[in-house]
């Protein structure tokens, strides 16, 4: 059967050449066997964006709302995994982002039950929040009592201690920080406290 | 839902609330309603981290929760909106109109408000009244009566609405509009000025924070009231301009400020799905032009006989009553606006001619090879090909009409043909990749400068703490000369690029709109 149309049957092509536009003898343009570049060369150039005041302010718009956005509670770091071993000063370093704790207030009657989580304590008591945490921890922590009562009795003076101020607590914990991990956290606690006379467009790059 | 709709979500989702929530909104979107433990089962994520996902995507009005599938006593079920998610590449076109409209202060409201997603109005006073002190001169500050009375400004015109109550029984999505009280603005205790964040002075005043944090919890007697952004009224706002716009650049200004008077005149009587506005006589028109566009009774009846006239058919003539009745004829002008934006698409991407070919068949509706060379007057092997090429990219079809039973090819007429709703689809599509692309492309270019962008900053803090403590030019000098010459251009070249990928995204988002206007129109007339 292949080779009874040899010589007679030898275009025979389902639709009618000339409806197609192509001449008798006209060869058929060749067919493409691979798919089609990615970036296939473009034979005329895209128009040029549009510039102006209105345009440059939506675009500066956008760019200080993604900063924004990701300094607001909303913006969800996950808590890194712990790799070190478990050491003393973990239980008075709260640390940043834990899983278990959501840092701003929804409204709960809004919010199906299943969802409540912790809300992050303000920061006055931020000292307290390991004790806290130790005693609702898994059986990692066996404390007694005695030691249990004694934590929380050194954790609220320091509280008392510490003052109201939140300014204060939050240059002690950036110091502490700061002491532990050298020149990494000096510069964030020098962002922290002058992010307001930072560059607005720098930022705007690092944030976005 | 198509597939780069949810790229799309993904990518904006990543970058304005972080990795996890983007996970957990695209597996949302992908697999539709779920419960919780099977969202934490099949997205591998710990459990606390989805509970803090979906409170964070419920805030924003990107995620709802109904009771299950089952009946009532069944887990409840979420389920993530990719319209909402969508929206939030119209974010600064939103913010920049309410700059337009009301200012700094409706400007801050509108920004705060999607910054959060919904909050109590007593907060957003406060919120505002602040970031509007600490801009202004020392010594002055705002009355937390005038930002009251921007908000209740924003609510009257319908831009904001109150958030509908939640219930446990929810049949079906909650539209705001069937609440009652929709818009209606508390009446909320509020006195008091904004207040001066201060970076050094706050930790000496002892009493100064006691008594900030007495403020922080007084009720305002509006608790549970929540206020969101009404994204369907900026939208009409949007469809507005972009008719008036339209009129401007095709006729002239004051024919736009005629069309401007007459939406405007219909802006409380026409409903948001309506194909045309409510009828407005000759003489409301003239009685309700603006002071400074004085022109006289018998040239406004001219330019309305232009603009009814027009084959774009903005404005239509629906009797003769009062001068005669017109109305803007909402719907023709989005499809005659979409298929502009078609047209415009093929000329740039496949040049005039095709353009030519694009819009003949858009005319003619069904045209023959022979009869497409013979009327767009281009050669037979050109228009050949250019035609081809159309139809790989999907833009043209090829409908088949048999003379005989058995359908042969050589008895069958070959018709091209274009249709219009279906290339806007397409071309809706198209766009989303684009800015699916556009985001790509700028996180790609931030992190391979990474390292390059955190020196840069912190070499600005250091500069910054250096002037504040008042150093020495040379200090100053030397620190500026940490970065060497060619890092400096390097930054520059890449600020440069991303704003230019910003901007492109913006533009795009325009297209977006008109596209999914014209579609969601055309929907709601063929229902």
């Amino acid at each position: 059967m292949a080779g009874r149309g040899r010589g007679r049957g030898r275009s025979n092509l389902t639709f009618s050449i000339e409806a197609m536009g192509f001449a008798k003898g006209e060869g058929l343009p060749p067919s493409i066997l691979q798919p089609t570049p990615l970036f296939p060369p473009m034979e005329h150039k895209p128009v040029p964006l549009a510039t102006g005041e209105e345009a440059e302010y939506m675009q500066a718009l956008k760019q200080e709302f993604r900063g924004a956005m990701k300094t607001l509670p909303f913006y969800i770091r996950p808590a890194a995994p712990k790799t070190d071993v478990e050491r003393y000063s973990d239980k008075y370093h709260s640390g940043e982002p834990a899983d278990n704790v959501i840092d701003w207030k929804p409204d709960w009657s809004r919010l199906p039950k299943e969802l409540r989580i912790r809300v992050r304590k303000p920061v006055e008591n931020r000292v307290s929040l390991p004790v806290d945490r130790m005693d609702r921890s898994s059986a990692n922590h066996n404390l007694s009592k005695k030691e249990d009562v004694l934590l929380k009795l050194e954790a609220l003076e320091k509280g008392e201690k510490a003052g109201s101020s939140e300014d204060e607590d939050e240059d002690e914990t950036k110091k502490k920080q700061k002491e532990e991990e050298g020149t990494e956290g000096e510069e964030e606690y020098e962002e922290e406290e002058l992010e307001e006379v930072t560059c607005m467009q720098m930022y705007h790059i690092t944030q976005g | 839902m198509t597939a780069q709709e949810a790229r799309l979500c993904g990518l904006l989702l990543r970058e304005h609330f972080g990795e996890v929530v983007e996970k957990i909104g695209t597996h949302l979107l992908r697999s539709g309603a779920q419960n919780l433990r099977t969202i934490v089962n099949e997205s591998g994520t710990p459990i606390d981290l989805v509970k803090k996902s979906l409170c964070v995507l419920m805030k924003h009005g990107a995620c709802r929760f109904s009771i299950g599938r089952k009946g009532p006593g069944s887990p409840v079920e979420y389920q993530a909106s990719c319209e909402r998610i969508l929206g939030i590449l119209r974010y600064p076109r939103y913010i920049y109109t309410a700059k337009t409209l009301y200012s700094d202060t409706g400007e801050l409201i509108i920004e705060e408000l999607l910054q959060r997603g919904h909050m109590t109005m007593s907060s957003i006073v406060k919120m505002v009244a602040d970031r509007l002190t600490h801009n202004m001169e020392e010594g002055r500050s705002i009355e937390y009566n005038e930002v009251v009375s921007t908000f209740s400004k924003l609510v009257e015109t319908h831009f904001l609405q109150r958030c509908p109550p939640v219930s446990e029984v929810v049949t079906g999505p909650p539209t705001p509009e069937s609440f009652s009280d929709c818009y209606l603005v508390p009446s909320v205790s509020l006195a008091g000025r904004g207040k001066r964040r201060r970076s050094g002075e706050d930790v000496v005043l002892d009493q100064g924070t006691t008594k900030k944090a007495k403020t922080d919890l007084q009720t305002h007697g509006d608790e549970g009231i929540y206020w969101q952004v009404n994204f369907e009224r900026f939208h009409l706002h949007f469809r507005d301009q972009t008719i008036i716009s339209a009129v401007a650049s095709k006729l002239d200004q004051t024919s736009s400020e005629i069309v401007r008077t007459m939406l405007r005149m219909s802006e409380v009587t026409t409903t948001p799905s309506a194909s045309c506005t409510q009828a407005l006589s000759a003489n409301e028109v003239f009685r309700s032009l603006p002071a400074n566009y004085s022109i006289s009774r018998p040239i406004l009846d001219q330019y309305l006989t232009l603009l009814v006239d027009d084959p774009m058919e903005f404005v239509g003539k629906t009797g003769d009553s009062g001068g005669g009745m017109y109305v803007v004829n909402l719907h023709k002008a989005l499809t005659n606006l979409a298929r502009a934006t078609l047209e415009s698409v093929v000329q740039e991407k496949f040049g005039s001619r095709s353009a030519r070919i694009f819009r003949l068949l858009l005319r003619k509706r069904h045209l023959e090879q022979k009869q497409v060379e013979d009327f767009a007057m281009i050669p037979a092997k050109e228009a050949k090909d250019m035609l081809y090429t159309l139809m790989s990219e999907n833009l043209v079809l090829l409908q088949e009409l048999p003379k005989t039973p058995d359908h042969a090819p050589s008895r069958t007429f070959y018709l091209y043909t274009v249709n219009q709703l279906a290339t806007a689809r397409m071309l809706l599509q198209h766009c989303y990749k684009a800015v699916a692309n556009l985001i790509d492309r700028r996180l790609f270019q931030t992190k391979e400068s990474k390292r390059l962008l955190e020196k840069s900053q912190r070499i600005e803090a250091i500069m910054a703490s250096l002037q504040a403590s008042g150093a020495e030019p040379e200090q100053l000098t030397e620190v500026e000369e940490m970065i060497s010459a060619p890092e400096k251009q390097q930054l520059e070249s890449l600020r440069h690029h991303i704003n230019k990928l910003d901007s492109a995204e913006n533009q795009v988002d325009e297209t977006i709109f008109l596209l999914k206007s014209y579609v969601a129109s055309t929907a709601r007339i063929t229902r």
